[in-house]
């Protein structure tokens, strides 16, 4: 019993000696907690209270309002549609950067980051600019009855697009870092492209598509700024989980809105575990075989 | 699950997925589009409307509905929401809207009473017991006082306000246009802030507290005191005010290419009917059909013809850039 205390403390004196004095690191430490518990916890906290002050009856009659249904049908909807799509654009992009070079490489990569950089409110005007009535491809659009903003394709090509870096970002360094010794070994002992990627690259990065799947899932159920502009609001039809929030929040039904934010939020922290989950297998460098 | 069943997986769940998407259904629907604070009288309105529809025709119609600051609800429509009806805060808009081809000229003539059937004024919202004693319009260019009111360039709402008061200030004895000026400049400094719309404006006053005073559609009034407590707020009714009309009109363009046309105009004329003057009342509209009761208190309105000669006239002197509201938001801001 005495002999493990013993070690643990020589341990840690030995720590503190490389790193900071103790009261320096309890106040960080101290006002890391102090910061989170005022920004995260707090309010996630505020965000549950409110969902559940007029009771469990009320909190579930507010979910099952038709517009919220409504609502929540196309969050999943949209990430449904704009996750695979993603998913298979970042892979092919990682893919390109990491393994192979060649001219405009680096403009490539700046391209996909610059949903990162631009406000998704811009971005989006862009779309009403070039898919709206007056956009210059509105006449050609409405000639032939389709429709995109203010409509469903508009809310997922606006998803699509601010979610669009999050997996190839999360690749490129992790397939970089793997370098391309193991599919050159394939090649030469005679497998071809695709048995190549999907024996031996696609095994390595399984991992880190994951971890970048549901980076991606949680940013395109909660984004509000980019479909806002598209959405249109219209009722039970192009409102997102987070535009309804918003609404019901404006029209004093605030059970119903914290009941969708909770939602929300909810998603966020089961997003958190599976991300710290997967995270322990990244650092560990050696995927879980599942076999 | 090896990486290749999950491939499929993916894959056939994105196929599904595409395969359902064009399943919406293909019911007769109509859009309306309005601006903020006609939420719960056309979510009401548009639920009696349906139910006449159907016994009338046989039919079902589902009303959809989107909201916003009438002013961006506009500019939505022109690039592209297909708005079977606007129901919008003021003319100018729905002129903006004309002027892009999608409704007809002359749209205003085609219902009575300028094609508002109900109308509203501009009432003053404050904390319960009027601990500031504002009574009239002349007490809120006191110092001290903070009036809370949206932003003329994007609220019709807020325009609205701002007219009332401009207006009040005209009526007064030796009012003109200077000293109406100086009196809407003196009430802007008042302002501490701007929000974009009007329910953006109850909100900063009712839940964040801001203000001694909230210039606020009559209904809106209503709603935050009948939504947020009769302990914390009462409406002040002054002796003179703006006559508001909201305008509602079909988009000549969307319900010709959809089809809509016959069910969008009878939605409109049913805004006239006794069951729709009756819903209109009971959410603290003033009805035009005077057999139909209501609550609100009784005050002297002026019409945005009669003071300023229209509203394309008061748009173009008042909220244009570089016009009278910019002059004098201007000038609070040099102070």
């Amino acid at each position: 019993m005495s002999a493990p205390t013993k070690t643990h403390t020589a341990r840690s004196t030995g720590n503190s000696r490389i790193t900071e004095p103790a009261p320096v690191r309890w106040l960080l430490t101290a006002t890391a907690l102090i910061f989170l518990g005022l920004f995260l916890v707090l309010p996630l906290a505020a965000v549950f209270s409110q969902a559940f002050e007029k009771g469990l009856e009320v909190y579930l009659a507010a979910l099952r309002e038709p517009d919220t249904l409504a609502s929540v049908k196309l969050t999943l909807i949209t990430a449904a549609v704009a996750v695979p799509l993603n998913l298979v654009f970042g892979v092919m992009a990682a893919w390109a950067i990491a393994k192979f070079t060649f001219p405009g490489k680096n403009l490539l990569i700046t391209l996909i980051d610059l949903p990162f950089s631009v406000s998704p409110v811009i971005s989006d005007l862009i779309y009403v600019l070039m898919f709206g009535r007056q956009g210059w491809l509105g006449p050609f659009l409405e000639a032939h009855d389709i429709k995109i903003v203010f409509a469903v394709p508009g809310i997922i090509l606006a998803t699509i697009f601010v979610t669009f870096p999050f997996i190839a970002r999360e690749l490129i360094p992790l397939m970089e870092a793997q370098g391309r010794d193991e599919e050159e070994a394939a090649l030469v002992l005679g497998a071809n492209g695709l048995q190549t990627f999907f024996r031996v690259t696609l095994p390595n990065i399984k991992w880190g598509i994951i971890y970048g799947v549901i980076l991606c899932n949680a940013r395109a159920m909660g984004e509000f700024g980019a479909v806002s502009v598209v959405s249109g609001h219209i009722r039970g039809e192009t409102n997102t989980m987070p535009l309804l929030v918003e609404i019901l929040y404006n029209e004093y039904q605030f059970v119903s809105s914290f009941a969708i934010a909770s939602l929300l939020a909810m998603l966020a922290l089961i997003t958190l575990v599976a991300k710290t989950i997967l995270e322990r297998h990244l650092d560990e460098g050696q995927p879980l075989r599942d076999d | 699950m090896n990486v290749r069943k999950f491939v499929t997986l993916v894959a056939a769940f994105s196929l599904a997925l595409a395969t359902a998407l064009p399943a919406f259904a293909a019911d007769l629907t109509l859009l309306n589009v309005s601006y903020d604070p006609t939420r719960e009288l056309y979510a009401d309105f548009s639920n009696a409307f349906s139910q006449h529809w159907q016994k009338t025709t046989g039919q079902k119609v589902t009303i959809k509905q989107s909201h916003g600051g009438s002013g961006k609800q506009a500019r939505a429509v022109i690039d592209g929401l297909e708005a079977d009806v606007v129901t919008l805060a003021l003319a100018y808009d729905i002129d903006a809207i004309q002027e892009k081809g999608l409704i007809n000229p002359g749209w205003q003539k085609r219902l009575s009473h300028n094609s508002s059937p109900n109308t509203s004024t501009i009432v003053f919202l404050v904390r319960k017991g009027n601990p500031k004693k504002i009574k009239d319009w002349d007490d809120l260019i006191k110092p001290g006082i903070s009036v809370i009111t949206p932003n003329p360039k994007t609220s019709g709402g807020a325009r609205w306000n701002y007219l009332a008061a401009w207006g009040y200030a005209l009526h007064q004895k030796g009012g003109n246009e200077a000293k109406a000026k100086e009196f809407v400049t003196k009430l802007y400094k008042n302002v501490p802030v701007l929000d974009s719309g009007a329910r953006g404006s109850t909100n900063t006053f009712v839940q964040r507290g801001l203000g001694d005073v909230l210039l606020a559609w009559e209904n809106e009034a209503f709603l935050a005191i009948n939504e947020l407590g009769p302990d914390k707020f009462e409406i002040v009714t002054p002796p003179e005010s703006i006559l508001a009309e909201p305008p509602v009109a079909v988009v000549d363009k969307v319900v010709d290419k959809r089809g809509t046309r016959k069910v969008a105009e009878e939605y409109l004329k049913y805004l006239y009917s006794p069951e729709g003057q009756r819903i209109a009342a009971k959410h603290y509209y003033r009805p035009i059909d005077k057999k139909v009761p209501t609550k609100l208190a009784k005050l002297k309105l002026y019409t945005i013809d009669q003071a300023f000669g229209g509203w394309q006239k008061a748009q173009k002197t008042h909220f244009s850039d570089g016009g009278v509201f910019d002059q004098i938001t201007g000038a609070a801001a040099a102070k």
